[in-house]
């Protein structure tokens, strides 16, 4: 994987968290992992990269069940969910939470991103990649690919659809 | 086979694996080698992670379907077969613990009372706060119950705290001192009165001598009636990726524990930093850090007195069991107001304001103090946030200066060994 692909059509923010005196609501994203997965120093790195950015950032922390992340959405209405997992079960966690989340209507136009050690041991396949993508992320960066871009093209996806989204 | 009485007999540093395997034969044969090595041992039974958050289910896959369990699941085999893992192994001169990381482990207590085990770990706060998203109300309740558990199993009981090592780094040492003071309390208030109290070896010699030596004290201050004694965990964050520098921090783990007087270590191999070591690579580890402490043995490192690690220590302590006269409620009120709270830790109860940084000597500081009760007596804060560039730096601190001298580069001078006198 280079870098990741952009499936859907940029759409405006949502606005979120405080407004700075004089400046831009910052956009509200959303950082979780998944049920099964325990890590937290992931999270962490990602919500202060995200706050770097400019953004404010709801972090759901670890071992966070489906139907959470889901309420969670469809609660704060989120410029960006950011799921993350580093135990080997991303793969088959981020089909199923995606599946769920765009099955709800309320939910089709949310930019969603996976990250980390999405597979056991290798790199995921293209194949792999692709149902990824069909399940309804929006970009996918896997850890074990040999990508060196990957931080910056995190970095890229964030301003393009996130932070400088509906800016003059 | 109490684990306190055996480690009180012995001559010098007991050292101890993180092992775990999953087949019984082969957990067997861990524990005989583990016995059998070159060096004061206690044996290690390490559960598997579906049994630490109770899905037996996937563990009865696992098994039907031969897929490998990252530990042994005591809970899914029979008494029988745990007792016959360690028969004619585990006794008076060799005893087992059980180390899992359940916040729920009423059925891993019952389990180790059933196979005659009387040696386990773990704590209310250590156990809850790091993984998942139990409340710490639930949790504090279960560990209430799992101390009558294993005191129901008869005599020998013995709890380790696990509060040393919360979240494994980035907590300031005078937190993780308060936390597994607390922890050995509440053990105490719930009945025990064979305990050991943990303590993670993190990003700073001088620090970490400190700390234990603070913890020494406070447990000799708090806990004048229990049979006590200090076990110290080599580094658990990133792991050197060189096998000289991955023997290296072992060797400084083993000069920490020497130096303060702690009566146990459990180390970490050179295979840690890419998957489970073997048994082979757990022994050479065990004998590697017993040789190191036999030529240590009798140097005693500095001790600062009530320093700033104890006065801090202290301070959280005392606000903790000033919140409530029952232990328990104290434990999750100081939660709630902030009076305990861990930096960077995810879980809804933690108040999640404490933010902690390593100086440029690889002290763990602390950048935001939150609520903590520490203010008039801790360091200045400093006022910069701390970036997600140097969040990342912190984490690899330890590996990036224990491998630069078997990569030919010069060693931090913060890593240099501590003050040590004959």
């Amino acid at each position: 994987m280079t870098s990741p692909d952009v499936r859907r059509p940029p759409g405006p923010a949502q606005a979120g968290g405080m407004t700075p005196a004089g400046g831009l609501p910052r956009p509200a994203v959303l950082v979780s992992s998944m049920a099964s997965d325990s890590h937290t120093w992931n999270l962490i790195f990602l919500q202060l990269l995200l706050e770097e950015l400019g953004c404010a950032v709801t972090n759901l922390g670890p071992c966070v069940p489906d139907e959470m992340i889901e309420a969670e959405c469809l609660a704060r209405d989120p410029a960006m969910l950011v799921l993350s997992s580093v135990n080997g079960h991303g793969y088959q966690d981020g089909l199923r939470v995606a599946a769920r989340l765009r099955a709800r209507p309320e939910l089709a136009g949310l930019p969603m991103v996976i990250g980390g050690k999405l597979g056991v041991s290798a790199a995921l396949s293209p194949a792999q990649l692709e149902a990824l993508f069909a399940a309804g992320f929006d970009a996918v960066h896997d850890d074990r690919s040999a990508d060196p871009d990957g931080p910056l093209a995190f970095r890229r996806f964030v301003a393009a659809r996130v932070t400088s989204a509906g800016r003059p | 086979m109490n684990l306190g009485a055996y480690v009180r007999r012995q001559p010098g540093l007991v050292v101890q694996p993180r092992m775990g395997l999953a087949d019984p034969r082969a957990m067997r044969a861990g524990l005989r080698a583990t016995r059998d090595a070159a060096a004061i041992t206690a044996g290690t039974i390490t559960l598997d992670s579906y049994t630490r958050v109770g899905d037996l289910a996937a563990i009865e896959y696992a098994m039907r379907e031969g897929i490998a369990l990252n530990g042994y699941p005591i809970v899914s085999h029979s008494p029988e077969v745990t007792r016959a893992v360690v028969d004619g192994i585990g006794g008076d001169d060799f005893p087992v613990q059980v180390r899992h990381g359940s916040a729920r482990p009423q059925a891993i207590f019952r389990a180790v009372n059933a196979a005659g085990l009387r040696a386990t770990e773990g704590g209310p706060i250590s156990y809850c706060l790091p993984y998942g998203r139990t409340p710490l109300a639930e949790s504090v309740a279960n560990w209430a119950e799992c101390c009558a558990i294993l005191l129901d199993g008869g005599p020998g009981a013995h709890l380790e705290t696990f509060g040393g090592c919360l979240l494994g780094q980035l907590c300031p040492p005078s937190q993780l001192v308060a936390v597994s003071v607390l922890e050995a309390l509440y053990f105490h208030r719930h009945g025990l009165r064979s305990i050991s109290l943990s303590y993670a070896q993190q990003t700073n010699a001088d620090q970490d001598v400190e700390a234990v030596y603070a913890l020494r004290r406070l447990t000799a201050q708090l806990l004048p009636d229990a049979d006590t004694h200090t076990v110290i965990y080599t580094y658990m964050g990133l792991a050197p990726r060189t096998a000289g520098g991955v023997e290296a921090l072992l060797t400084r783990a083993v000069e920490i524990a020497a130096g303060t007087g702690a009566e146990r270590l459990i180390v970490k191999t050179a295979a840690e930093a890419h998957r489970i070591p073997t048994v082979a690579e757990n022994i050479a580890a065990l004998e590697h850090a017993a040789a190191q402490a036999a030529a240590r043995y009798g140097t005693v490192a500095d001790d600062p007195g009530e320093g700033q690690i104890y006065q801090e220590a202290y301070a959280m302590i005392d606000a903790v069991l000033n919140a409530d006269a029952d232990l328990g409620r104290a434990i999750v009120t100081a939660f709630r107001r902030g009076l305990l709270d861990v930096p960077y830790c995810l879980h809804p109860d933690n108040a999640g304001r404490s933010r902690s940084y390593l100086d440029a000597d690889g002290r763990l500081r602390w950048a935001e103090l939150g609520s903590l009760p520490i203010r008039a007596v801790a360091e200045r804060t400093r006022a910069q946030a701390v970036s997600s560039a140097e969040f990342l730096e912190s984490l690899s601190y330890v590996q990036r200066s224990f491998d630069a001298p078997a990569l030919g580069r010069s060693t931090p001078a913060a890593l240099a060994l501590p003050e040590v006198n004959r």
